[in-house]
């Protein structure tokens, strides 16, 4: 029969590719739990003289004094734990109620541009953000809300004490202007993913906008807002070139939020490259430890409140 | 009890109001994006010009000068970045779409998203620790490594998203023709979702390109050419840091005009990928 | 006068007597000389995925350079029968199957068997049709051979024009070879599709309703096409059109809930079932 003959060039199929294309696709795989391995592996190798010299008062007490080599966290941790709960307050109200404003109440044509002008945001890289926290935020807050704030509420001990500009209120305003993006975009996914059929639902029983969300939808997406904000708080307590731009890099611990303070991120930044004893060295290892323990359990918190809501979480959003 | 008119006009104003209220905190959102564009402009467009991207900096002190070398630096770093970065993203996002199991797979994209929320800083202490210590100097290649790394977990979840997308039906008739498994991937489904994939590694590239803190003690910064990928290299982010945190109002000014390159070279690829994307990423069924 | 072996092995037991022997007049066919042993041989073949049986039990014998078309009611499993003639079922995960489906005498099912060498000879066009979007219509044709280690300029030319002849395509698109596949219509493209199936010179086509996305015109082209085709190739067609098994095929095989129901000569089936539930899937009391 004509026509068989090409058959025979074809080159017969060899098993090997197919297993050898598998294994090496599946090795590069696992690199991400190699990854996580190798993180945590190397800082805790860089920080074992630390840990044993300094034990557990490293996480509690707060002098942080390298040349006579006493190393203690503790101001570092309350100024990360501070200035992310600050970005938290102000950015979580205004990236829910712009998530709700984009997904229930804005007209059509409205929307997309203000997702873009939001990713946009995304984009600026921390550290020009620090630079405009440097030049224009500072003076400003300096100049008008801080004054402002003190007159009103200068009694207590949170707006007391004298305004330099740099402050831990100044590092938790530029966090929030970070994570405002992220928390946004997650927040849209999840008030998306909840089904018509609960706002058809209550919209059928003569519920108002407001009281449609309220009732059908922020209800049932609570689980997966709380995973976004949890998000925003693992971005938060990351986040470095802006908080050290702005915070004014003081290890202290402080009730006002005039004053400065320092991260556990900004030390690392600051000073690593100044360590010049190996307990120095070895202390900032340790601080970046407890940095990893802190945000990896904010992260692995906030996916799982996230799978809840079966959302397809892609990786635009999770920047 | 019937909802009285009264009721039902307060319930009706609480609606606007948390409409107008929601509006608000919109504009409040994007706003940020605004001033620093403004203030980003009015203090760098002045000096964006030819020395700035030809000139190296001047000494301490000295007017003038320029980033050219934190310009290259940067590029020389992103290609590194993606020579680690790319292979194993794009060949690990190959695999969770192809092959393994569904619960296999669930836990290790779990993992990777994790991994996403590693502070970027911690990415520099680890490289610190791998390469800097080991080889004892700070190089290029420690920064490109510490960006690569960071873009594992990036381009394998693009990746893999982009895959999953390809229609089944164009992996049974390459299968049906005799073609072996891994050749349909490579030459049928990856071909297929080639523009996807391409610009997820675009994205990362733009994410890794404003990063500073894996360089602070990796890269480290220079203040003249290159010239060894095992030597400290400058980068554009770096130097817009150094600058910014210095008393010299000559290197604010260089400062600001670094950080508008710099924007701007991240908004283009971003405007890039959205017109890429906009034409369909794998072709409809 | 010829004889041509045909066992026509009914599973199912019925209270009528089985034939045990007709002899069947192929239809013009030039090659029948070659048509002494079946192609197919499936004997006992049974197929699950996961708990569920998707086939049962299945014995018959599919003659070569015939069409025989697999009729039967939605979820029968007819698609399943005809992937599991080239392991295409494989791609779903955790499939079982037992019993054999020997190809010219060999199982495919054979330990040492590779898929991928089975399914270089038997080839299977879909409902959906689905040139690779990529590519152009010459690129479509050749994808097959290319990517199976023929580099051969000339031959690939070559079978680029014969496939398409072959797929009665040629005369179409001989000008427009470089344009994307997908630009042609969706008769054009299934008739690409099989013209890209037939390129890597395989013994069987298996037809998965080939023509269930097409208007009527475009489905006619395609039956005119398996007439032809079936001169070269062995055809076997799931279709869920009762009207074009009649007129397309040789043999027809009626499937009920997993399970051969009758296998036997196109006439005979539609005029003269054995089988109650064929009868009653023909004439329409249920589908």
């Amino acid at each position: 029969m004509a026509g068989r003959s090409l058959a025979a060039k074809m080159k017969p199929p060899s098993r090997f590719g197919d297993k050898a294309f598998e294994w090496v696709t599946l090795a590069m795989a696992l690199a991400v739990v190699v990854l996580v391995f190798l993180v945590g592996w190397q800082l805790a190798r860089g920080s074992s003289l630390a840990i044993r010299r300094f034990g557990f008062h490293f996480l509690t007490t707060s002098t942080w004094d390298p040349v006579a080599e006493q190393f203690g966290a503790l101001p570092f941790i309350y100024g990360t734990i501070v200035s992310s709960l600050i970005a938290l307050i102000i950015a979580v109200p205004l990236s829910i109620a712009t998530a709700l404003y984009l997904t229930e109440l804005a007209p059509l044509w409205i929307r997309q541009p203000i997702i873009s002008l939001i990713e946009m945001l995304a984009a600026i890289p921390s550290v020009i953000l620090g630079l405009w926290g440097i030049f224009v935020m500072i003076p400003w807050l300096r100049d008008y809300p801080f004054p402002w704030l003190k007159k009103l509420f200068g009694w207590t001990p949170f707006f007391s004490g004298p305004i330099y500009g740099v402050s831990m209120l100044a590092g938790g305003i530029i966090i929030a202007i970070m994570i405002l993006p992220i928390v946004t975009s997650v927040s849209r996914e999840i008030l998306r993913s909840v089904p018509n059929l609960q706002r058809e639902a209550a919209y059928a029983l003569g519920a108002t906008r407001w009281e449609v969300t309220r009732i059908a939808v922020l209800t049932y997406a609570r689980k997966g807002l709380f995973g976004a904000v949890i998000l925003g708080l693992g971005r938060a307590l990351g986040e470095t070139m802006a908080v050290t731009m702005v915070i004014g890099n003081t290890p202290q611990i402080a009730a006002s939020l005039f004053a400065p303070g320092y991260t556990l991120a900004s030390v690392i930044a600051n000073e690593f490259t100044e360590a010049t004893t190996d307990v120095y060295l070895q202390a900032l290892f340790e601080i970046g430890l407890v940095l990893f323990g802190i945000t990896i359990l904010a992260n692995l918190i906030a996916q799982l409140l996230l799978r809840t809501m079966a959302v397809s979480m892609t990786t635009r959003a999770v920047q | 009890m019937r909802p009285t008119t009264t009721n039902h006009t307060w319930r009706k104003m609480k609606s606007a109001l948390a409409a107008g209220l929601a509006f608000i905190s919109a504009v409040l959102v994007i706003s940020p994006l605004g001033l620093v564009f403004f203030h980003l402009l009015k203090s760098g467009a002045n000096s964006v010009n030819w020395d700035f991207f030809t000139q190296l900096p001047k000494p301490v002190g000295v007017v003038g000068g320029g980033m050219a070398n934190a310009i290259v630096g940067s590029f020389e770093l992103l290609g590194f970045a993606a020579i680690i970065g790319v292979p194993i993203g794009v060949l690990g996002g190959v695999y969770l779409a192809e092959y393994g199991s569904a619960r296999a797979n669930s836990m290790l994209r779990f993992v990777a998203d994790v991994l996403n929320g590693v502070p970027s800083i911690i990415w520099g202490v680890v490289v610190y620790g791998l390469v800097v210590l080991r080889f004892k100097g700070f190089s290029a290649y420690a920064g490109g490594l510490a960006l690569g790394l960071m873009m594992v977990p990036l381009i394998m979840r693009t990746t893999e998203e982009v895959l999953l997308l390809v229609p089944n039906g164009y992996r049974e008739a390459a299968l049906a023709l005799g073609v072996s498994r891994w050749k349909t991937i490579v030459y049928i489904v990856m071909k297929t979702a080639s523009k996807g994939i391409v610009t997820g590694i675009l994205l990362a590239l733009a994410r890794v390109a404003g990063e500073t803190a894996p360089l602070l003690f990796t890269a480290f910064g220079n203040r003249f050419w290159n010239h060894s990928l095992s030597q400290p290299i400058a980068a554009l982010p770096l130097q817009i840091f150094s600058y910014s945190i210095s008393p010299y109002d000559d290197w604010h000014r260089q400062a600001w005009a670094g950080a508008l390159v710099l924007v701007v070279t991240i908004f283009f690829i971003n405007v890039l990928v959205r017109l890429l994307t906009r034409g369909r990423v794998t072709s409809p069924v | 006068m010829i004889k041509t072996q045909v066992s026509l092995r009914n599973p199912v037991p019925q209270e009528r007597t089985e034939p045990t022997m007709s002899i069947v007049e192929p239809k013009t066919s030039s090659d029948a000389e070659e048509a002494a042993a079946p192609a197919f041989a499936v004997s006992h073949l049974s197929v699950w995925y996961g708990e569920k049986p998707a086939i049962q039990d299945v014995t018959m014998d599919i003659l070569p350079k015939a069409v025989t078309a697999i009729i039967g009611p939605s979820g029968c499993g007819k698609s399943t029968f005809l992937r599991s003639l080239n392991r295409m079922h494989e791609l779903v995960p955790r499939t079982r199957v037992e019993g054999k489906v020997l190809f010219e005498g060999e199982d495919v099912y054979a330990p040492g068997s590779d898929p991928t060498a089975v399914r270089r000879r038997i080839g299977m066009v879909f409902q959906k049709s689905n040139p690779f979007p990529t590519m152009s219509i010459a690129e479509n044709v050749v994808v097959g051979l290319k990517l199976n280690g023929v580099r051969n300029r000339r031959l690939l030319d070559e079978s680029l024009e014969k496939s398409l002849r072959m797929a009665a395509l040629w005369d179409e698109v001989k000008d427009d070879l470089h344009k994307p596949g997908m630009s042609l219509s969706g008769g054009q493209q299934q008739r690409l599709c099989i013209a890209r199936a037939i390129a890597v010179e395989p013994e069987v086509l298996l037809m998965d309703e080939p023509a269930a996305a097409l208007d009527p015109i475009a489905t006619a082209k395609i039956e005119e096409l398996i007439a032809e085709l079936k001169r070269r190739y062995t055809i076997v067609i799931v279709t869920h059109n009762m009207q074009q098994a009649g007129r397309c095929s040789d043999f027809t095989a009626f499937f009920y809930m997993g399970r051969l129901i009758e296998f036997g000569p196109t006439t005979k089936i539609f005029t003269n079932p054995a089988e109650r539930k064929t009868e009653d899937y023909i004439t329409g009391r249920f589908g």
